[in-house]
């Protein structure tokens, strides 16, 4: 179906419009919940777009900004439709409400790279609509034909004269909608793929952007913040230091929190489900205070488990088969026929975020109702969380959403919230609960630990005949069922028995199905017709989490090295190689071809003469193509990486400039990584803690980046992680060409 | 009572000696601009100007400022115009998630205060303090240059005044 003309179901553009009829604005139905900042009197759309009376549009950004651009790109789609620039739109987080679900999880995340693709057609059609309403307001209240009127930048235009949009707003609401809307066609584009500001800078160079952290603090004024100043009022806010268990999971059995009290600027000492909260009126009191707490902890199983003895685990598994994640063609007939079979074993560690704001959330409870802000990528699990841990109903939670100081997937989870409220639930007081970046790092859930065997057979002209992979690890799917089914099953179930479905999650996935997020990545990309690939389980019991690009941060390494090491058993170019397995994925193959000629690839022997080393790599994932190319030297027998060559095929394209530097920044963040990210139990216990032994990449060893989007007017898919996955691959495949040498665990350690 | 000037205003606080003067900034006197990364001197977000220099200001006690000029984020801008760091991150679209660009800024403006054309190796020298987990390193190296590029000889008087 052609996207410019779409017919709208009746039942859909009621559900659109939010407010159970044609009488848009009206009262909120019995039954319909309340939006968290909607003005009454406004035109309001589906939740997500409302006109003002004074003519303000406002757009309620249904997914979370988390520095990826999302509040700019999905107001692009809005101002596309509205013929208004983006930054006449003001930007406002609407909070929890299931009319800003993500369609792809029916849940209010921000995850997956899916924001564009799930919301360029929804978006683009609820602005439409609101287009036309207005439209044929102003036909009938200035008894103009309708076609003499157009809309243009926030205003009805009749000939040369202006009307405020908030002219119509009250007849819009009383007018039938639309059957169908006109979608603008992409030749028409004036914003989509041409826009290249952020509408978030100037706030974030000012200082004025208001992150999580900063709930609480004076308002600036003139200034509104996405969470439309509502912390405002917080009556005596107190700040909280929270001491946990140094092995995740631990529990209280005994501490000196009485002897605490006196000291200064100290307001009460509260013991919750893990572990003991100083409140005090300002955080380096309560952060002070909290180091003379001393605990006796409950050591959970985890206390068992130590990196060296999980890595031995690991590997043992490797020989094993556990479940079958995918099958094509008849492999073991081929490795059972094969004169010779090439394999390699990779391993990647456990990886903590460390979002540069540390986790934090804010919460004022009242008797019947309550408030939390919080940097969070969902929503309403912010809200089920908060209403498990405190007497208010779900309902009466109102999530107030700031900007985050990074996500990455890690504010995805919760646990935050629930420590949060729990604090203020014990203590009767209103207060932001602030983890320390020893906190931070220590009490992640991480990006899970793998170990991979690949085998593989090739043929006489180097063609890859069978593939074989075993992934031997935990699964994340397990970790975030416990973590959130409490919190997306239906209120009248009761507790208890939410607790006892949850914790079967981790069997499910060890012994029944397969998590995608374990296996995605590990074959998809090259033609070979008899693959085969497997699940070993083996959950050392860490807490895991979503961490950027998910299983192809890991898989994206193992697949695109021994790619190289097939090529270099092939005797071809890696490039030429690849080409000859992607006959089936000519998106790939572009991207390939791409970066190899902005790389300079064919030249590079000019450049080894130089002393400076070429390594290919390219993935697809989150429905994205990128191809990269890391241009690196060894220096003082370390890899020292100058420049990355990126080419990215994300159909079509909003915002240039941000899919760029979503580009680059996934680049330094998989940098990172690659060159240094390790986390490593010792008793259980996270043995890192701050920057010092988690490093992250500084300025000095960022590499230049050279990114190129390839235009394309296909559906828009992933930007935000499709960057991670190749660079691993790209630099180990470049320290093989300088060194000779074969890295195959993560990080990669020359020596 | 320790008394020094920030953003220009002669201010007091009765506070203990220790308390690291990030949080007298964002607590006591409401400037959230400048942030809390770390806690050690590690990351940057803290950074802000004492007397001109780029100082983490969440391992410097209150006490070692008695007396001296405290420049935060929020005092970089002279009213409605914006400090010509701030113009070139604009410029370059430099922000993601925005957590630390307070402290890049505070870091590249006071850089760029005293030698207005730096070599790259100045410009590691004076930012690798500064961490940004959004990778955003790229497009901070390039707007610094392109300030270095610009002509201008003097990038921030008030700070130059302060620290002569």
């Amino acid at each position: 179906m052609s996207e410019a003309k779409m017919p709208i179901a009746r039942r859909s553009f009621l559900k659109m419009m939010g407010a159970g009829g044609l009488l848009l604005a009206m009262p909120a139905a019995a039954g319909d919940k309340p939006y968290l900042y909607s003005q009454a009197q406004a035109l309001n759309c589906a939740g997500v777009l409302q006109i003002s009376p004074a003519g303000v549009i406002t757009f309620f950004v249904p997914r979370a900004e988390m520095g990826q651009g999302i509040n700019t790109g999905l107001a692009t789609l809005i101002a596309e439709e509205l013929n208004t620039p983006p930054e006449q739109i003001q930007i406002l987080h609407g909070g929890a409400h299931e009319d800003y679900k993500n369609p792809i999880f029916d849940m209010q995340v921000t995850g997956g790279s899916t924001s564009i693709y799930a919301h360029y057609q929804p978006l683009r059609q609820t602005a439409a609509m609101a287009r036309e309403l207005l439209l044929d307001a102003a036909s009938e209240k200035l008894n103009m034909d309708r076609g003499s009127l157009h809309l243009r930048d926030g205003k009805i235009w009749l000939a040369s004269k202006a009307y405020s949009l908030g002219d119509f707003v009250e007849l819009a609401q009383t007018l039938p909608a639309p059957q169908a809307v006109n979608l603008k066609p992409q030749s028409k584009f004036r914003f989509i793929g041409q826009y290249n500001k952020r509408l978030d800078a100037m706030a974030k160079i000012t200082g004025q952007a208001r992150f999580g952290i900063d709930v609480g603090s004076p308002q600036i004024p003139g200034h509104t913040s996405v969470i439309n100043n509502s912390d405002a009022n917080i009556p005596n806010l107190k700040k909280a230091a929270l001491l946990r268990c140094p092995v995740i999971g631990g529990t209280v059995k005994s501490h000196n929190g009485d002897e605490l009290k006196s000291l200064h600027g100290v307001v009460a000492v509260v013991e919750i489900f893990n572990g003991v909260a100083v409140l005090a009126e300002h955080h380096w009191q309560a952060k002070k205070a909290l180091t003379q707490l001393v605990v006796q902890w409950q050591l959970p199983e985890l206390v068992k488990q130590s990196s060296p003895a999980i890595r031995q685990q690991f590997n043992a598994a490797l020989d094993q088969r556990g479940q079958q994640a995918f099958t094509s063609g008849d492999t073991d007939a081929v490795f059972a026929g094969a004169d010779k079979i090439i394999t390699a074993d990779y391993y990647a560690p456990f990886l903590a975020h460390a979002t540069m704001e540390p986790m934090n959330c804010t919460v004022w409870l009242q008797k019947d109702v309550a408030d939390v802000w919080v940097p969070t990528q969902a929503p309403d699990l912010s809200q089920a969380m908060a209403a498990e841990f405190c007497d208010v109903k779900r309902d009466n939670i109102r999530v107030h959403s700031t900007y985050m100081g990074g996500g990455f997937g890690r504010r995805s989870n919760q646990d935050y919230v629930a420590e949060a409220v729990a604090i203020a639930k014990a203590s009767g007081e209103p207060v932001q609960l602030l983890f320390s970046r020893e906190d931070d790092i220590q009490n992640d859930y991480y990006r899970p630990a793998s170990a991979a065997r690949y085998r593989a057979v090739l043929d006489s002209q180097g063609r890859i005949q069978a593939w074989d992979v075993n992934r031997v690890g935990p699964n994340i799917m397990a970790y975030t069922v416990d973590h959130i089914l409490e919190a997306v099953l239906p209120q009248f179930i009761p507790n208890a028995f939410a607790d006892w479905l949850s914790k079967r999650g981790y069997g499910v996935f060890e012994d029944w199905k397969v998590d995608s997020s374990s296996v995605e990545g590990l074959w998809e990309d090259y033609d070979c017709a008899n693959k085969q690939v497997w699940q070993t389980t083996v959950d050392p019991g860490l807490r895991l989490g979503y961490w950027r690009s998910v299983g192809h941060s890991f898989s994206g390494f193992f697949t695109e090295s021994f790619i190289d090491e097939l090529a270099l058993a092939a005797g071809q170019d890696p490039l030429a190689f690849r080409l000859a397995h992607t006959k089936n994925n000519p998106r790939l193959a572009a991207v390939l071809n791409k970066v190899a000629q902005l790389s300079n690839w064919q030249q590079r022997a000019e450049l080894a003469a130089k002393g400076r080393y070429l390594g290919l790599a390219s993935v697809f994932s989150f429905n994205s193509y990128v191809a990269q190319v890391a241009e690196l030297s060894i220096v003082g027998g370390q890899p020292k990486v100058h420049k990355v060559y990126c080419v990215a095929d994300c159909g079509q394209v909003v915002n240039p400039d941000t899919v760029k530097a979503q580009m680059e920044g996934g680049i330094v963040f998989a940098l990172s990584a690659a060159l240094n990210g390790e986390i490593t139990l010792k008793d259980g216990a996270v043995e890192q803690s701050n920057f010092h032994d988690y490093p992250l990449l500084r300025l000095n060893e960022s590499p230049e980046v050279e990114v190129a989007i390839v235009p394309s007017s296909e559906a828009p898919s992933g930007a935000g992680e499709p960057g991670v996955p190749p660079l691993a691959a790209a630099v180990a495949n470049a320290i093989f060409a300088a060194s000779g040498k074969r890295l195959r665990d993560l990080p990669l350690r020359l020596s | 009572m320790i008394s020094f000037t920030l953003n220009g205003q002669q201010v007091d606080a009765d506070l203990p000696p220790d308390t690291p003067l990030l949080w007298v900034v964002r607590e006591h006197f409401g400037l959230s601009g400048s942030k809390f990364g770390c806690g050690k001197g590690l990351c940057g977000a803290c950074t802000l100007h004492i007397d001109g220099a780029a100082t983490r200001s969440c391992v410097m006690p209150l006490a070692a400022v008695a007396g001296r000029a405290v420049t935060t984020i929020e005092g970089l801008a002279q009213g409605e115009q914006l400090h010509p760091v701030q113009q070139a991150w604009l410029a370059h679209n430099v922000p993601q998630c925005g957590y630390c660009q307070p402290g890049q800024i505070m870091s590249a403006s006071a850089l760029l205060a005293t030698n207005a054309k730096p070599s790259d190796d100045d410009i590691d020298a004076a930012m690798s303090g500064n961490l940004c987990r959004c990778g955003t390193y790229p497009r901070i190296r390039k707007a610094i240059k392109s300030l270095a590029a610009s002509g201008v000889q003097q990038f921030d008087p008030k700070v130059q005044e302060v620290s002569q």
